[in-house]
């Protein structure tokens, strides 16, 4: 269930990395203060909510607060696109350089949030915490093991399974999608059949401020609101792209869970499986892991190393976007 | 002559600068921001090496920085005798197990056809190996971390002096540049940075928890000097008479002769902070002359030629006959290299290990922005950078509390907003950065100082 919730987490954030890169062709190393800046919108429209008396009873008020984050930072974005972005579009520098400037936004993004919220951690969950407490559990089904459901878990991966359905129904069945998936193969041919760059970046930046909005807000939601954290979270989000074979949003989409997945089944203890397969006298001592917790940022970099190194492509090839 | 002024110019206003901190704020605060300079310099020489002469992206620096450190760590300090004896054996039977698996690779590498079963035996290797190395040095590894965990609870060093951490930082950091050279260099730029980057977080974690090695995040404190401590120095004869003597003029003013004592101590005790972080600085001073000399020879000379060709067109130079790949590797292996004794020389000023303080923000992101404001490709641009951007990341803090209070004169001091924005001073810097940074590559995409090539 934590891998799950974890790497729907991962999905959103690499798929707003693909698109990105798919479209605008560089890697944004701003990405993940980006999400903090879409997460730090919400808290402030939570806590402007709360201080209204305003709530949703059972589900967290920051649910109400998202659309109103996501227009504020989608507007951040395309500030940010029209005053630094578009100069090195225009004049058709290459990949690099672009990257390069992202890191200047990413300095700028950080103080941003940092000067108007502060480094510290911020809980904004409210509403009801449990859907299924583990004792509850035990007593449902009669097992001797808790299994706790948290409702953020829940919400999490419907909320990403919502919101990357229509993001699929999006770029395949309308003609918006269609013409920026054009623009991604071909820009030039894409020009040609009269497509408008403007328009098809600025969908783009549209998009990808959803996606860093919601994407965020949901991590802050299940663990808690930290911006270093989030700058953190940039690694194995451009992981799971690479994974996935960047510039393809539903290989980044599964790109998310297997990274998750392995950090979790690598890192695992084993001690209570074994406990229940084994019979007594066999008892595992230590906790049987793989590798120990601390390891678990540096597992997925390494299935990533491994990816690059075997198949630079990404695991699901395809057609780009 | 008139060629160099620009250069000069530079030059003068920076060092005008750390004096004019000398003389406002304090000659220490001065001196300790000119070491750091001093270090941040020689990393940007390393990154530039990398990027300016040869265009290859390392997001990694922090990772060789680390290794760096490490060194001076598995130099310094003296062995811990109770742990070799604890656990010693196994350890070093781990590092055979290790060796013997890397070769097993290697043999089935060379002597088998490329096929599905070469990889899966392969992979099958590696994980036998490790769940065979886990369980050898399990046990040991507790027993070495539980001898006396509050102050050692680790192998401990060489008991070397740190100097010589210096080159055994640069050949750490080359040895990892090699492996991940032959394993990234042929990944596209901006796989490239994302592979360095992520590997430079690998690096770290290793280091962070593996506690044998190196005492993980408790921290190595109090390696030793190669300058003299400053509590020494204050009951030296000759340091006092030469405080003294500097300070003359001052002293002759006050004429009690209990005043003028106790005058002499509180100057000596500034001074033996002034006196060490001289030290420091000549040392340092020497290490970026000497990479200076050796870079600039080497940006002039064929092969210097020949790199540029290679960043400036790759085909054209592999169809000239140079061997690209080759050339990548070693001039990624020199880069770290140098940013391994940049490592080596910043652990070895403050004095400890802290590997939780490694993070990418500060040593990769950073010496980037130095690189990139001072101007790539050209030695003296980088090292530039390297100052300009560490006395304003140091210094950005005071001008940024200075603006807000000239901007907010009209609000009172209880004003939330005012107060808001004096809590939040130290992100200002990055802001600063973000910004220089933009700017720079808006309007002067190849720095301060850009690269300028003359044929001699």
């Amino acid at each position: 269930m934590p891998a799950l919730t974890y790497g729907s987490q991962l999905a959103l954030g690499a798929i707003f990395v693909t698109l990105i890169y798919g479209i605008l062709r560089f890697a944004n190393f701003a990405t993940g203060d980006m999400m903090a800046f879409g997460t730090m919108v919400t808290i402030l429209f939570t806590w402007y909510f709360q201080s209204l008396g305003i709530s949703l009873g059972v589900l967290p008020t920051a649910l109400l607060a998202i659309p109103f984050a996501i227009v504020l930072t989608i507007g951040y974005m395309l500030l940010i696109d029209k005053f630094v972005f578009r100069y090195y579009r225009v004049s058709k520098s290459p990949p690099v350089q672009l990257a390069m400037v992202s890191i200047g936004v990413m300095f700028v993004t950080q103080a941003v949030v940092r000067i108007i919220i502060g480094p510290s951690d911020q809980r904004f969950f409210d509403g009801e915490k449990f859907i299924i407490k583990a004792g509850e559990f035990k007593e449902m089904t009669g097992l001797n093991e808790g299994l706790a459901i948290k409702s953020s878990q829940v919400l999490t991966i419907f909320v990403t399974i919502v919101l990357v359905s229509i993001l699929f129904w999006f770029l395949n069945k309308t003609k918006t999608g269609k013409s920026m998936r054009a623009y991604s193969d071909n820009e030039d041919l894409a020009l040609l059949s009269g497509i408008d760059p403007k328009r098809v970046v600025m969908i783009t930046w549209i998009i990808a401020g959803i996606l860093a909005t919601i994407g965020g807000a949901l991590y802050g939601l299940d663990k808690s609101f930290k911006p270093f954290t989030y700058f953190n979270n940039m690694l194995p989000i451009f992981a799971a792209a690479i994974v996935g074979g960047i510039g393809n949003p539903f290989g980044a989409f599964l790109g998310g869970y297997v990274i998750a997945f392995s950090e979790i089944f690598l890192t695992y203890a084993y001690k209570k499986f074994f406990m229940y397969v084994l019979p007594a006298s066999m008892e595992p001592e230590t906790l049987v892991q793989l590798l120990s917790t601390d390891y678990k940022f540096a597992v997925s970099f390494s299935i990533l190393v491994i990816v690059l190194l075997y198949r630079p492509n990404g695991i699901f090839k395809g057609k780009v976007l | 002559m008139r060629k160099h002024l620009n250069v000069i110019i530079a030059y003068a206003i920076m060092l005008g600068l750390i004096i004019l901190v000398g003389i406002f704020q304090s000659w220490n605060v001065a001196l300790s921001i000119f070491n750091m300079c001093l270090i941040s310099a020689v990393m940007t020489m390393g990154a530039n090496i990398q990027w300016g002469y040869a265009g290859l992206i390392n997001f990694g620096l922090m990772g060789y920085a680390a290794l760096g450190g490490l060194a001076a760590v598995l130099i310094s300090v003296e062995p811990v005798q109770e742990a070799w004896v604890a656990g010693g054996f196994s350890i070093l039977m781990s590092l055979w197990l290790i060796v013997a698996m890397v070769l097993a690779i290697r043999f089935v590498l060379k002597n088998f056809e490329k096929s599905k079963i070469r990889t899966y035996g392969i992979a099958t290797i590696i994980i036998a190996g490790i769940i065979i190395i886990r369980v050898t040095s399990e046990t040991s590894i507790e027993a070495i971390e539980n001898v006396n965990p509050a102050t050692t609870g680790f192998l401990g060093g060489l008991g070397l002096p740190i100097m010589f951490s210096w080159i055994v930082g640069a050949f750490f950091a080359a040895g990892l540049a090699f492996i991940v050279g032959k394993v990234a260099l042929g990944l596209r730029a901006d796989y490239l940075a994302i592979a360095t980057l992520l590997i430079s977080e690998i690096v770290i974690a290793i280091i962070k928890h593996e506690d044998w090695l190196t005492r993980g995040v408790k921290n190595v404190i109090g390696l030793d000097r190669p300058v003299p401590y400053e509590i020494e120095l204050q009951t030296k004869e000759w340091f006092i008479n030469l405080v003294a003597k500097f300070n003359s003029g001052k002293l002759d003013l006050i004429s009690s002769i209990t005043d003028k004592q106790s005058a002499l101590n509180q100057l000596v005790i500034e001074g033996s902070a002034v006196f060490v972080k001289l030290c420091y600085s000549g040392l340092f001073l020497i290490v970026v002359i000497a990479l200076l000399i050796v870079t600039q020879k080497a940006l002039y000379s064929p092969w210097g030629r020949m790199m540029r060709a290679i960043r400036d067109n790759e085909e054209a130079a592999n169809a000239m006959g140079k061997n690209v790949v080759k050339q990548h590797l070693l001039i990624f292996i020199l880069g770290s290299a140098i940013v391994g004794i940049a490592g080596a020389m910043l652990v070895t000023q403050d004095g400890l290990f802290t590997p939780g303080s490694y993070q990418p923000m500060r040593y990769t992101f950073l010496i980037w922005v130095m690189v990139i404001v001072g101007g790539s490709g050209n030695n003296f641009g980088a090292i530039l950078g390297g100052f300009a951007v560490w006395f304003l990341w140091i210094e950005a803090a005071p001008i940024a509390l200075f603006l807000i209070n000239l901007f907010t004169a009209g609000l009172a001091d209880t004003h939330s907003l005012k107060i808001h924005l004096i809590e939040s001073v130290p992100y200002f810097r990055y802001l600063m950065m973000g910004m220089g940074l933009l700017l720079i590559m808006r309007y002067r995409p190849k720095g301060i100082l850009p690269e300028k090539i003359e044929i001699k």
